[in-house]
Parts: C-alpha cells; sequence; structure tokens
C-alpha cells in the first residue's frame, strides 16, 4: 500500500469508528466517506463491511441502491439538472438538452477535462424559480441556457486557479 | 431605534444570488459608517419577490424586492435602512413593497403553521420564545400522554405528507403499545415536484417541528427522534442542525427537558436521493442502514416500525401543526376547512407561473380561485393549459376541473390527489403525452423494484406510451396501456406504482382532447401526420 491509500484507510477506519455505534450507521458513513472522498473508493467497502458485520455484497447493495452515492471519481465539479415536472414546465427540457450538448456528454459522464460531471436530479424543492441546477451544495435558480454557460465558464476558470 | 435588516438565507434567496446581496448590504453599511444589524430570516414564501430584503420600522417591517446585488448601492442611496416608516414610504425607491404584511399575497393567506415563517430568525431560541413558540410544548406538559393525543384527535388533524391519515389515530396506536423504546421519525423526504413546504418550514421555522416532535414524543412516551432529511435540501440540512444545536443548549432537548423529568434526544438523519424513501416503510428501512425497499403491511409502523419497535413517522406539516394545535387549541384548528378535511394546507403554487410561492389557507378554496388570486398568470404569458396536483403521482387537470374545492374528498372523488398541497402549471405548450410518458420513466427509475407491478410495468409503459406517441396501432395500444394502469393500481404494494397512474391516465386522456381539437381546428392534421412531426 503507497502512502496515499494508507491514508485513505486511516481515514475511513477514522469515520467508521465515530460513527459505528449509531444505530443504523450504515448510511451516515457513507456519507461521511463520500464526503471525505468525493465518492465511496471500491477499497472502503470490505472495511465498512467488517464493521457493519456484513458482506461487501451487502454494502454494495445498499450504495447502488441510491443515486446520491457514487463509486466512482467525478469530475472538479458535479453539475446536477432537475429533470422534474415542475422545472420541466419553465423549460427545463430545453436546459437539459443544451447542457448535454454544449458539454458534449451525456448524464453520468463527465467533460474530457474532467472539469464537470454531469448528473440529472428529481427536484430541489425551488419550483417557483426553475429551471434548477445544483453546483456541490449551491442551488441555483432560474437558469437559462446562457445562465447555465455563465456558470460552466465559471467553473473551468475557478479550476484553473486553484490549480 | 436601530437599523435592523432582514435578509433571508433560505434555498430559494440563495439560488437568486442571495448571499452577495447580504454580503454588498454589509459591506456599504461599513463603508457608510451605519451601524445596522443584519438579520438573516427565513422566507415569507413569495418566491417572486426574493431576494426579499426587509427593514424593521416604527410601522413594522418594509419590504424591498426583488433585490439583486447590484440594486444594493441604491438602497443605501436613498437611506433605505430608516427606521423612520415616513421616510421610507416618501423615498419611492422602485424595489420598494411597503409593509410587507400589507402585502395582498400575504395578508390573503391564514397562516397558523407559517405564522412565524420570516419573521423570526430560524434558529435563535429567544426569538423563537417571543414569537409564542414552546406554548405548546409547555401546553403538553401539563397533560398526561393521553390528554396529549385526545386533544390531536379532536383538532381532525390528518397526515400532510399526502395520505392523509389522521394523526390522532396513528397516535393512539403507538401509545397503546406497552413496549419500553419507541420512536419518532419525521419524514422530511420531500420529493414531491412542486413542493416545497416542508423546506420552507425548515429552514423558516426549525423549531416549530422541533417542539412538535417533542410532544409526539410526550404523547406516545418516545424518547428519541429522528428527522430524515433528503439530500437535494443541503441548506435545509445546516439550519436544522444549528436549531437543534441551539435546543440543546438551551435543555429544550435531552436529558430532563427544562428540568420537566421527560427526556427527548433528536437528531437529523440525511436520505440519498432515493424518491421512494418518502414512503413510510421504506424510509425506516432507508433509517436503519438499508436499501429503501417497501414493507409489507400490517404490521403498522406505530406497532412495529423502526428497528422493530413502534413508532410514528409524520410529515414535517403535520408535526409543525402540532406545536400549534397545543399552542392554541384544537376547537381553533377545527374551525378551519371543510368537511374531514381540517386546517389549513400550505398550496405551493410552482411551475410556470408569474408568482409562485407558498400560500397557507384553509381547505375549501377552488384551484381556480386559488391561482387567480395569487399566481397572476403563467411566467411564458401563454394561457395555463393543465395542472399538476400532488406531485409527480397526482392527476394532470384540465380546465373544467378546475373549480373543485380543494380538499382531500373533493380530489378523490374527480380522480385526483391533494397530495402534499403541490401545484405544477403548465401551459399551452405542454405536450401532454410526453409527460405521461415521463410518468412512467419516472415511476420506473425510482421504484424499489419490490413489486412486479411498479418495477415491469412501469417499464413496459414507458414503451406503450412511445408507440402511441408514434401512432402505432394507437387505438389497441390505448386498450393495453389502460389494462396496464389497471394491473398497477390494483396490484402495486405502495403508492409508487398504484399511483402512477393516475398522472399517466389523466394526461393521455387531456391529450386525446388536444388532440381532437387540433383535428378540428386544423383539418390537414391527423393522429398519424401528428405523430410524423414528432419523429
Amino acid at each position: 500500500m503507497d502512502a496515499t491509500s494508507v491514508r485513505a484507510s486511516e481515514t475511513t477506519q477514522a469515520i467508521i469508528a465515530q460513527l459505528k455505534d449509531k444505530p443504523g450507521a450504515l448510511l451516515p458513513i457513507l456519507h461521511q466517506v463520500q464526503h471525505q472522498f468525493g465518492y465511496i473508493p471500491a477499497n472502503t467497502i470490505p472495511m465498512i463491511a467488517d464493521a457493519m458485520q456484513q458482506t461487501a455484497a451487502e454494502i454494495h447493495g445498499v450504495i447502488s441502491f441510491y443515486r446520491h452515492f457514487h463509486t466512482t471519481q467525478a469530475g472538479s465539479h458535479r453539475v446536477e439538472i432537475c429533470r422534474a415536472e415542475a422545472c420541466q414546465a419553465r423549460g427545463g427540457r430545453q436546459l437539459e438538452s443544451h447542457a448535454k450538448q454544449s458539454l458534449d456528454i451525456d448524464y453520468h459522464q463527465t467533460t474530457t477535462d474532467r472539469n464537470i460531471t454531469l448528473d440529472p436530479v428529481y427536484c430541489l424543492g425551488n419550483c417557483a424559480c426553475g429551471p434548477n441546477i445544483r453546483v456541490g451544495d449551491k442551488i441555483i435558480g432560474r437558469v437559462s441556457s446562457e445562465k447555465f454557460d455563465r456558470i460552466v465558464k465559471d467553473l473551468s476558470t475557478a479550476t484553473v486557479q486553484i490549480q | 431605534m436601530q437599523r435592523t435588516i432582514y435578509v433571508p438565507r433560505d434555498t430559494t434567496t440563495l439560488s437568486l444570488d442571495g448571499e452577495q446581496v447580504a454580503t454588498n448590504i454589509s459591506k456599504d453599511a461599513a463603508r457608510s459608517n451605519q451601524a445596522v444589524t443584519l438579520i438573516r430570516n427565513g422566507s415569507r414564501g413569495m418566491f417572486w419577490l426574493e431576494p426579499l430584503v426587509e427593514v424593521a420600522t416604527d410601522q413594522g417591517r418594509v419590504a424591498y424586492g426583488p433585490v439583486t446585488p447590484e440594486d444594493v448601492e441604491s438602497l443605501f442611496a436613498a437611506d433605505f435602512s430608516n427606521p423612520s416608516f415616513a421616510q421610507q414610504s416618501a423615498q419611492q425607491h422602485p424595489l420598494y413593497l411597503g409593509l410587507t404584511e400589507e402585502i395582498p399575497y400575504l395578508k390573503k393567506q391564514q397562516r397558523l403553521s407559517f405564522a412565524r415563517a420570516g419573521i423570526i430568525d430560524p434558529v435563535n431560541i429567544d426569538d423563537y420564545i417571543a414569537h409564542a413558540g414552546f406554548k405548546g410544548l409547555a401546553k403538553a406538559m401539563q397533560l398526561n400522554a393521553q390528554g396529549i393525543v385526545d386533544e390531536i384527535s379532536a383538532s381532525g388533524l390528518r397526515g400532510r405528507g399526502g395520505a392523509a391519515f389522521p394523526t390522532g389515530i396513528k397516535w393512539q396506536t403507538a401509545l397503546n403499545c406497552p413496549v419500553q423504546q419507541k420512536y419518532i421519525v419525521c419524514n422530511a423526504d420531500e420529493g414531491d415536484s412542486g413542493t416545497f413546504a416542508d423546506r420552507l418550514l425548515m429552514e423558516a421555522d426549525p423549531l416549530m417541528l422541533v417542539e412538535g416532535m417533542i410532544i409526539a414524543g410526550l404523547a406516545v412516551g418516545a424518547d428519541q427522534g429522528y428527522i430524515y432529511l433528503r439530500s437535494e435540501y443541503p441548506q435545509a440540512l445546516l439550519i436544522l442542525n444549528e436549531a437543534i444545536a441551539n435546543a440543546y443548549a438551551r435543555n429544550f432537548l435531552g436529558e430532563n427537558i427544562c428540568g420537566s423529568q421527560r427526556s427527548f434526544n433528536l437528531e437529523v438523519r440525511l436520505g440519498a436521493g432515493a424518491y421512494i424513501c418518502g414512503e413510510e416503510t421504506s424510509l425506516l428501512e432507508s433509517l436503519e442502514g438499508k436499501r429503501g425497499l417497501v414493507r409489507s403491511k400490517p404490521p403498522l409502523p406505530a406497532i412495529a416500525g423502526l428497528f422493530g419497535q413502534p413508532t410514528v413517522v409524520n410529515n414535517v406539516l403535520s408535526l409543525a401543526a402540532v406545536a400549534h394545535i397545543l399552542a392554541d387549541g384544537a376547537t381553533l384548528y377545527a374551525n378551519y376547512g371543510m368537511g374531514k378535511s381540517k386546517g389549513t394546507l400550505p398550496f405551493q403554487i410552482a411551475g410556470n407561473v408569474k408568482r409562485g410561492g407558498l400560500v397557507e389557507l384553509a381547505f375549501g378554496t377552488t384551484l381556480r380561485d386559488l391561482l387567480d388570486d395569487f399566481a397572476q398568470g403563467t411566467a411564458s404569458n401563454r394561457p395555463m393549459h393543465s395542472i399538476q396536483v400532488g406531485g409527480p403521482l397526482g392527476a394532470y387537470l384540465t380546465p373544467q376541473q378546475w373549480d373543485t374545492p380543494l380538499d382531500y374528498e373533493s380530489f378523490a372523488a374527480i380522480g385526483a390527489v391533494l397530495g402534499h398541497g403541490g401545484i405544477v402549471v403548465f401551459d399551452d405548450k405542454v405536450d401532454l403525452a410526453e409527460q405521461a410518458s415521463f410518468s412512467m420513466e419516472f415511476c420506473a427509475e425510482e421504484s424499489c423494484g419490490k413489486c412486479t407491478p411498479c418495477r415491469i410495468g412501469s417499464v413496459r409503459g414507458t414503451e406503450v406510451i412511445e408507440k402511441i406517441r408514434n401512432g402505432e396501432n394507437v387505438a389497441d395500444n390505448l386498450v393495453l396501456l389502460d389494462d396496464l394502469c389497471e394491473t398497477m393500481i390494483d396490484m402495486s404494494l405502495c403508492a409508487m406504482g398504484g399511483m402512477t397512474p393516475f398522472p399517466v391516465q389523466s394526461a393521455i386522456k387531456a391529450y386525446r382532447a388536444q388532440l381532437l381539437t387540433n383535428h378540428q381546428s386544423e383539418p390537414h392534421l391527423s393522429i398519424d401526420q401528428h405523430s410524423a412531426e414528432r419523429a
């Protein structure tokens, strides 16, 4: 094991130790692991399974049931577009196709520069101000195609600055 | 009088640059050497006016909105934070809206559950108490468990999540179980498109939910509560956790609450993007750390729920109403509403409307009146065409159905549901066959997979609707679709498969009427040509 994966495994063990005695601890653990790494790395699953006294297959079964949990690393930014009816009524479908076209990817895919991963979401609870998208933990309302392009541009610039 | 400015911190405000508005206000106040108190309240629920900035004056709060970050400079130039009402109204800034409480959209409402929304600092215990908070809890502390349950039963409160089951009966069932460990679970998995009342309450007045849950705990003998919150609500999570921490710090939660010898612990648990977890048994599975598969009933959760123990699962709005009912009495609550639908329902006006937002009214007004009074037409300026009420499992209603009174029984009578009170308006550009197809697709996406009618029926349904839209054997496929819908309604384990046919059948019916009208007005357009155009 290299230094990075040793650290990752230590981090995961710390999360498990902190949460495993809660009743129904699995979802809180998965949330915390994903919060830490941006996804649920494959090597954390046996550790979680051990602590929960379940098989790795059972843990995988839970992860795969929930749309929010991911087992592969996303791009620098996860952009979710609301597909639900209230956004559809305000032009959500047009926004969806514009986003796919301008980023040249479909849902569940990542742009070639690994900057943006596009995902669908079903309702962000901002239904009077659609179409809505979510970027990380930020929800953005009244997203026209032009506004979407501006947001994507800002996300690209921000990444360059960090690097 | 000191200068006080309010900028909401709810999701809608933040989604429209509200944080930048607040930042600019702080900066400009510092620059002009003004001592200004900036309070981050919740939203009043008039979303077309967000970010709605309010200023305290000697006559009450005045409002400005919608405020963009760029508007802040001109607001300061107009001395908008001046606490003299006379000075404020003389200014006539273009965004000036007058006294907030006098804005007709708010004034015409009957706010019981949302009485404090947008008024208080949502996480401030003193502010909550100063606005009649914890009055219901104080009353509950004087009653025995049966006394509290009787009060809820007398109010006629029915579950606000959508199923409208009488809350008193649910509580009585849990109370009657002679078991040590019981649970209160708040269903905050508000997944229905077009609904945001739970979110608004949790972001504007979370302590009301906390109070309702403590009262529920006292009523059935539970000392542990969980709020199951959907992961799509990150801002609500933040605010709820702050409010709960503050309630613990002041001993409204924890052991020996305010010296009462009673205990109640409360924790927020996050869902993970599964719509089905809004179904109560699926929610309980998820809370236990499992896949959210729906359980067969019986046993009822009130008898064997979370970890097999008696569990009350109530919606956010039901629990919030509890706090109000205990504070002001069951009779007052039951005086609102009509027939068996007692009290108020926060209607959520969403989709293609000019003035979307939350409107709390007694049951009984008609859909048409509600939209006439509040929505002010569509955002696209086209005619309203169809309205989906009650979320993704609710029927699409066409104009001749808009005079139906908004109460549970009247809606059931026309094959529709009121659900959680979400109202999604579409204009005449809507393609109802496409909407029907989406309903089936959504069911396929969100089905837990446990029962066949839902798991397979939704996939077959999507295919059949595609064929209808493509003009393949239309008459035969319509019969097939009807047959499939009947199977799903009768044979599904829960409402996911059992109610998906509501939007599907209503949309298909309206779609056929739409085609017929088009056919009459534009004789060249036959069903087949219509389909060909689409392809």
